[in-house]
């Protein structure tokens, strides 16, 4: 017993300041990737030939890069001679809307997520439950949600958790590309998860199909099931930009971050 | 040996390979793996119109030739043997019981029946690799439904069946399992797999092309490392390529904090499943610090983007090193000081002890793999026996217990933990310089055969692949470790008390994905 209350002071508070305090991030991280198509050497299309999901959209003047097909793994940015691809380390990549992931060069602004319709937020702002499925998840983004869990990140100081039960959900957060062999499980614990509900797809897999896009054997992600209200784009997302993404969506993010 | 032999990561010309009769070939991997050989790798592959016996053009067409990837620990060596088969062959499982997932596999993609497999059924629930061809004369077209199979029973009074799955109370990939139980006992466990079945190997024949990469890393997300190394090493061996000094140390950096990030997450959670909550919640965070220098290295808290064929795709800048050192020191004092509290603890080691017990024959004969092996004490780890890249210079010591029960298998991750934080201080003191990244030399050798191996925290993960005549994979076959764990952990269940199941699952901690692939 006084080992384990000794051992309970040498590993101290490790609750992060975020989102009141500043978040540390890794120098290296892949976040949101900064466009200049000014400077696009409009015709050599190196970007779009090592894109392994065809996320760069258009080069030139019309450069585009939809993060929710993209897998950040930073290739583009590699093989482009300009520099006109520079993925900052930017994490707060949630949006509402499946056309908001399309990053564009210039001043185009990027609109994070908002937050649920007034009547819903009443209900979820103070405690939102969520029922995690992962749907063909390569059990990355499973990690990154289940961290959000321990200590460092405190899911429970915003009123969100994670729950066994969808009759006990307000939120699914499917993660994967949802391959046939799952379709019809999601399907039913979508169903019966109460309303009003909201989904969100949690990483490139489960927006757009990630790295399986177009194999017969899955869906291309979440959106075939249901609507998503909240789109968490990454491969997988850093915890942060999880959390990010759900304290928008229930209205708990401090003004101005 | 019959078979053709390589080393490890090293490449074959196909022709090379002897193609045995199915009866002499199922005879020598029998023997072989009755005489210390293991089973990495038993799998078919389509060949190519005009290839196999008879060779007259057209004569290989929808015939599959099966291909045996035998390891020889104490040689160091990798024996290949291959045999065209009919659509039926007498089963090596009643024989040689480590082939029996294989068998189920190849019965499934290729239509091909072992006779006499004592326990033949899907493994994934997709049809047929070969068109009207199917084991179970399922017509075709028609509909599969995941895990819809023939269950084993037991029958009788007051026994009962408990169904759970594939949606699982926690944040967890799918899976369906099935448990016999008498009162709490259970008799029997089955376990259907497939709900997270991708389509990755037939997505792989034809590259490398700029999505092979990306199928790697996500193979199974918690292997990134793991597998983007094997694939990185069957691919510079089929270039030719030479990865710099520098770049095989920051690979082995990148593959040891996988397996702590990992040992000690499952640590934390085995606490967690006995309700002890001081090491459930550190371990928890401490999990996430080791992820977070694996995004020191690269940007990602997986490894994703580390490991490129030809080196890594970041070079580690004196600061960087420093900042890698000086944050792994109070890490590791507090996982010493998070995990130990479970070896004194009379709560934790009462339910650790004796629980879910897999004897060393039981893991020998199934070719159990990785700290579930090692815990058997089946001694085997392919940092060791068959090292590559760093570990041919810098060994880490096998961590090997003779229990097989629920404490082997905590306290094997504890001792590798310690091992690989070691072995990582070791590797960064003495990081060799120059670049981190050499460029394939040209394409692929066309018509060439390659075997990589690698120990990812799971244990043995196998890749194999052909080239066919431009230099692009003919084919491409991953073995992920759980491909050979799952059934140990079934095994670990029997006269259990099904309450005891999550501490059971959470000790193997297999993978869903990597196995469904």
């Amino acid at each position: 017993m006084l080992q384990v209350l000794l051992s309970r002071w040498q590993q101290g508070y490790r609750t992060m300041a975020w989102p009141d305090g500043e978040a540390v991030v890794p120098d290296r991280l892949r976040g949101r990737p900064a466009l200049r198509p000014e400077i696009c050497q409009n015709g050599c299309d190196r970007c779009r030939g090592v894109c392994p999901t065809g996320a760069v959209l258009g080069t030139g003047g019309d450069l585009a890069i939809d993060l929710g097909r993209c897998l950040f793994c930073g290739e583009c940015q590699i093989v482009c001679p300009a520099g006109a691809i520079a993925f900052t380390n930017e994490f707060r990549l949630a949006v509402s809307r499946r056309e908001d992931l399309i990053v564009r060069g210039g001043n185009a602004p990027y609109r994070l997520a908002e937050p649920v319709s007034a009547p819903v937020l009443d209900l979820f702002h103070r405690s939102c439950k969520i029922r995690q499925v992962s749907a063909g998840g390569c059990n990355a983004c499973e990690a990154d949600i289940n961290v959000l869990g321990t200590l460092a990140f405190d899911l429970g100081r915003f009123g969100l958790q994670v729950v066994a039960s969808p009759r006990h959900a307000d939120a699914v957060a499917v993660t994967g590309p949802v391959p046939h062999q799952m379709r019809l499980a999601l399907e039913k614990t979508v169903a019966a998860t109460p309303t009003p509900r909201v989904v969100i797809a949690v990483g490139s897999c489960a927006i757009a199909g990630g790295p399986f896009a177009g194999h017969p054997q899955v869906n291309d992600g979440a959106g075939k099931v249901a609507p998503v209200d909240l789109f968490i784009p990454g491969c997988p997302p850093h915890p942060l930009t999880i959390l990010d993404g759900l304290l928008r969506l229930i209205g708990r993010m401090p003004a101005g971050r | 040996m019959i078979g053709a032999h390589l080393i490890n990561g090293g490449t074959l010309a196909v022709n090379e390979i002897p193609v045995l009769g199915i009866d002499g070939f199922r005879g020598w991997v029998c023997e072989a793996v009755s005489a210390g050989a293991t089973l990495a790798a038993l799998f078919g592959h389509p060949l190519p119109a005009g290839a196999g016996d008879g060779a007259g053009a057209g004569a290989g067409a929808g015939k599959v030739r099966l291909v045996a990837v035998l390891t020889w620990p104490l040689d160091g060596c990798l024996e290949v043997l291959a045999a065209d088969a009919g659509d039926t062959y007498r089963a090596l499982t009643p024989d040689c019981p480590s082939a029996h997932w294989f068998e189920r596999e190849i019965a499934e993609q290729w239509g091909i029946r072992p006779e006499g497999h004592p326990w033949l059924k899907p493994i994934r629930y997709h049809p047929s690799w070969r068109p009207g061809r199917d084991a179970w004369g399922r017509p075709a077209g028609g509909e599969i439904l995941p895990c819809v199979t023939d269950f084993y029973r037991v029958e009788g009074e007051e026994v009962h069946e408990v169904a759970v799955g594939p949606v699982h109370a926690g944040v967890i990939e799918p899976g369906h399992f099935r448990f016999q139980c008498h009162g709490e006992t259970v008799f029997h466990l089955e376990i259907a797999l497939g709900y997270q079945h991708r389509g990755v190997e037939p997505a792989l024949a034809g590259g490398p092309g700029p999505r092979t990469m990306a199928l790697m890393e996500t193979l199974a997300g918690d292997t990134t490392v793991g597998h983007g190394l094997a694939y990185a090493q069957l691919v510079e061996g089929l270039a030719g390529c030479r990865v710099p000094a520098r770049a095989m140390a920051i690979r082995a950096v990148g593959l040891e904090l996988e397996r702590l990030a990992n040992h000690v997450g499952d640590l934390g959670a085995l606490a967690n499943d006995v309700g002890f909550l001081p090491t459930a919640s550190y371990c928890g965070r401490l999990r996430g610090d080791f992820l977070n220098l694996s995004a020191l290295l690269c940007g990602s808290r997986f490894g994703r983007g580390l490991v490129r064929p030809g080196g890594v795709a970041f070079d580690l800048e004196p600061a960087r090193v420093d900042s890698l050192k000086a944050r792994l020191v109070p890490i590791v004092a507090d996982v010493g000081n998070a995990v130990n509290l479970l070896w004194t603890a009379s709560s934790v080691m009462a339910r650790f002890e004796e629980t879910g017990t897999v004897d060393r024959a039981t893991a020998v004969q199934l070719g159990l793999v990785g700290p579930a092996a090692r815990a058997s004490g089946f001694e085997r780890d392919v940092r060791m026996e068959f090292p590559t890249g760093f570990y041919r210079f810098q060994q880490v010591p096998v961590a090997s217990l003779p229990g097989g029960d629920v404490f082997a298998r905590a306290y094997v991750r504890w001792l590798e933990v310690q091992r690989s934080e070691a072995f990582i201080a070791q590797a960064l003191a003495g990081l060799p310089p120059g670049p981190v990244r050499a460029e394939l030399p040209g394409p692929l050798a066309p018509d060439r055969f390659a075997v990589s191996l690698t120990e990812g925290w799971r244990g043995e993960i196998c890749h194999v692949a052909q080239t066919d005549a431009a230099g692009k994979f003919a084919w491409y076959k991953v073995v992920d470790p759980s491909f050979h764990n799952w059934m140990g952990l079934a095994m670990s269940l029997r006269d259990q008390p099904i309450s005891d199941f999550p501490l059971c699952n959470k000790s193997f901690n297999l993978s869903y994905c990597g196995h469904d692939l």
